[in-house]
């Protein structure tokens, strides 16, 4: 399993992955927190589906990982697209067959893949939870909003909090890129899908037929990022979407397992 | 046979669908040996690779490489090194970052990368993109990682595609070196010259069945040679068919010479039995059949 480890991050830190990935969270990072901070003011909303979050609550010592927990969402798109990128060119790029020659045991290729691409995402994670940080006092000091409570031991607590549901959130879209990978291997297909069923299925039907988004992996990660919702409890949306992650890489899992390496 | 086996399948056979990509294969692969492994286009050689690397299960029948099961590759592949239908490899990553990725994955001492590179003469191109390969290039570093597991068994399909002339040599010699070093080399390609050149055993394959399993030489010898003979007038053919046809030989025309199958031997008695006629032969030469002739002759392509 190791080995297999080993082998996937010389894959993963290749400098064109790498570089792209650092622009991806950057941009979505300064986006996110950027609104939050220069719309404080704007009547429009400055948080998801135009959430107001008020000077007050930035002032708050959970204000300094709010920008981070907002970023969750497209976080784990950015997440979504690496695992399934990586796991479908296996297949467009022909070189499963050399990695099932050089280790026959495709479970340990699977459980191998999957545990390098989750320490990927918690380096993309962490350099996040940096930006974020970094981005919040520059933005709090251009809108003069007291960052005094950010230095409490509660802003730290609440930031390793957020740290840990982001985390969690983001492996778990990355999972669902993994098996979106699997099922369609073609990364093309399978981002396409990822990214449609998430930002526009799953994000439409949401603002429009009430409590759906108790039942759409997607929703429900976003919930676990943000520590829960005042509808759905933190506890419901980790189990519920996870639930659904694991019933989908059983079947996937099944499916590599025995599916013929044909190309 | 009494040595040992490298490869050997019984009854193996798969099914896609309605249509069989192999049909009930038997055949033996004996250890240091260089087998050819030789089919037209969707005769089953691909098919039958991927079953032996434990990539496809076989729809009936059984396999041993290296006298292991089939069933069971974690318990052979690490001793076997492969390169399947061409080189794939990650093309954002360098020729050495590729062989790092496999011999990680296999455990195995990254340390001998760059000699491996060198022996395929990619020395001075290990850090370069895999992208900027030309073909022959990729060729050559699909046998590297092939031969990152200092394998007992090697298996490549078609490995000399997109190598000029001096770097077929050097594959050519490689793996005649390998094979002398005990490394036994299961070789697909349609280059019939080039299997003939360097396999001394020979797995032969037509519509998904197995049509001749044995050595090259026993294959060859089995072969009547032919007795090409060319008249100074073309007016003259058809005396010299009528000639060959009377002493028994199964002959015909082609182009402005008459092809007897027969004995060398026969070249004289053919020659004597046309001055006596009064037909004067331009040419008369006896040609021993090529691989590829006898090959066209077995598939009837």
């Amino acid at each position: 399993m190791i080995n297999v480890v080993r082998a996937e991050l010389t894959k993963l830190r290749r400098p064109s992955l790498s570089l792209s990935t650092i622009a991806a969270v950057t941009f979505v990072i300064g986006l996110v927190t950027s609104l939050l901070f220069l719309l404080v003011d704007s009547p429009e909303g400055n948080g998801e589906r135009g959430i107001r979050i008020g000077r007050d609550v930035l002032s708050l010592a959970t204000g300094v990982s709010i920008g981070f927990s907002n970023s969750a969402g497209l976080l784990g798109i950015v997440a979504l697209c690496i695992f399934a990128a990586q796991t479908a060119q296996e297949y467009t790029y022909g070189t499963l067959r050399n990695l099932l020659v050089r280790q026959p045991s495709r479970m340990k290729i699977l459980i191998g893949k999957l545990i390098s691409m989750k320490l990927f995402a918690i380096v993309m994670v962490i350099l996040a939870a940096v930006l974020s940080v970094a981005l919040s006092y520059l933005f709090a000091g251009v809108k003069d909003i007291s960052t005094a409570a950010w230095a409490s031991s509660d802003a730290n607590a609440a930031l390793a909090r957020t740290f840990l549901n982001v985390s969690i959130a983001t492996i778990g879209y990355g999972i669902f890129g993994m098996i979106l990978g699997l099922l369609f291997r073609s990364p093309i297909s399978a981002i396409s899908i990822g990214v449609i069923w998430n930002l526009i299925i799953e994000g439409l039907l949401s603002a429009f037929v009430t409590n759906i988004d108790r039942y759409f992996p997607g929703q429900l990660l976003s919930i676990v990022a943000q520590g829960g919702s005042e509808k759905v409890s933190y506890q419901y949306a980790l189990i519920t979407s996870y639930g659904f992650l694991l019933c989908g890489l059983l079947i996937v899992a099944v499916l590599f397992k025995r599916r013929d390496v044909a190309n | 046979m009494s040595s040992p086996l490298a490869i050997d399948v019984a009854d193996l056979s798969k099914k896609y669908g309605e249509r069989m990509a192999l049909s009930h294969a038997n055949f033996e692969v004996p250890m240091g040996s260089i087998c050819g492994f030789v089919g037209p286009n969707g005769s089953g050689k691909t098919t039958t690779i991927r079953m032996l690397l434990g990539l496809i299960s076989p729809t009936t029948g059984s396999g041993h490489v290296l006298g292991e099961s089939i069933t069971e590759p974690e318990k052979y592949l690490p001793r076997v090194g492969a390169m399947i239908e061409g080189p794939a490899f990650y093309p954002a990553l360098t020729g050495n970052q590729n062989l790092t990725v496999l011999a990680k994955l296999g455990g195995f001492d990254t340390k001998s990368i760059q000699d491996l590179l060198d022996l395929v003469e990619l020395g001075d191109r290990g850090d370069s993109k895999y992208k900027t390969y030309s073909l022959g290039m990729k060729q050559r570093l699909g046998i590297a990682a092939a031969l990152l597991p200092n394998p007992k068994l090697l298996v490549l399909d078609e490995p000399t595609n997109g190598l000029d002339p001096a770097g077929i040599q050097e594959i050519r010699n490689l793996l005649r070196k390998l094979a002398n070093s005990g490394t036994t080399v299961f070789i697909s390609s349609h280059l019939l010259s080039e299997i003939e050149v360097i396999s001394d055993y020979l797995v032969m394959l037509r519509l998904g069945k197995v049509i001749f399993s044995g050595k090259t030489s026993q294959l060859l010898a089995k072969q009547q040679p032919v007795i090409v003979a060319k008249p100074e007038k073309s007016t003259d053919l058809d005396k010299l068919l009528k000639i060959a046809k009377e002493a028994g030989h199964e002959c015909t025309i082609v182009g402005d010479s008459v092809h007897v199958t027969g004995a060398s031997d026969y070249a004289s008695k053919f020659n004597k039995a046309a001055f006596d006629a009064g037909v004067v032969l331009e040419t008369l030469t006896p040609v021993r059949q090529s691989l590829e002739d006898t090959f066209f002759e077995m598939t009837g392509e």
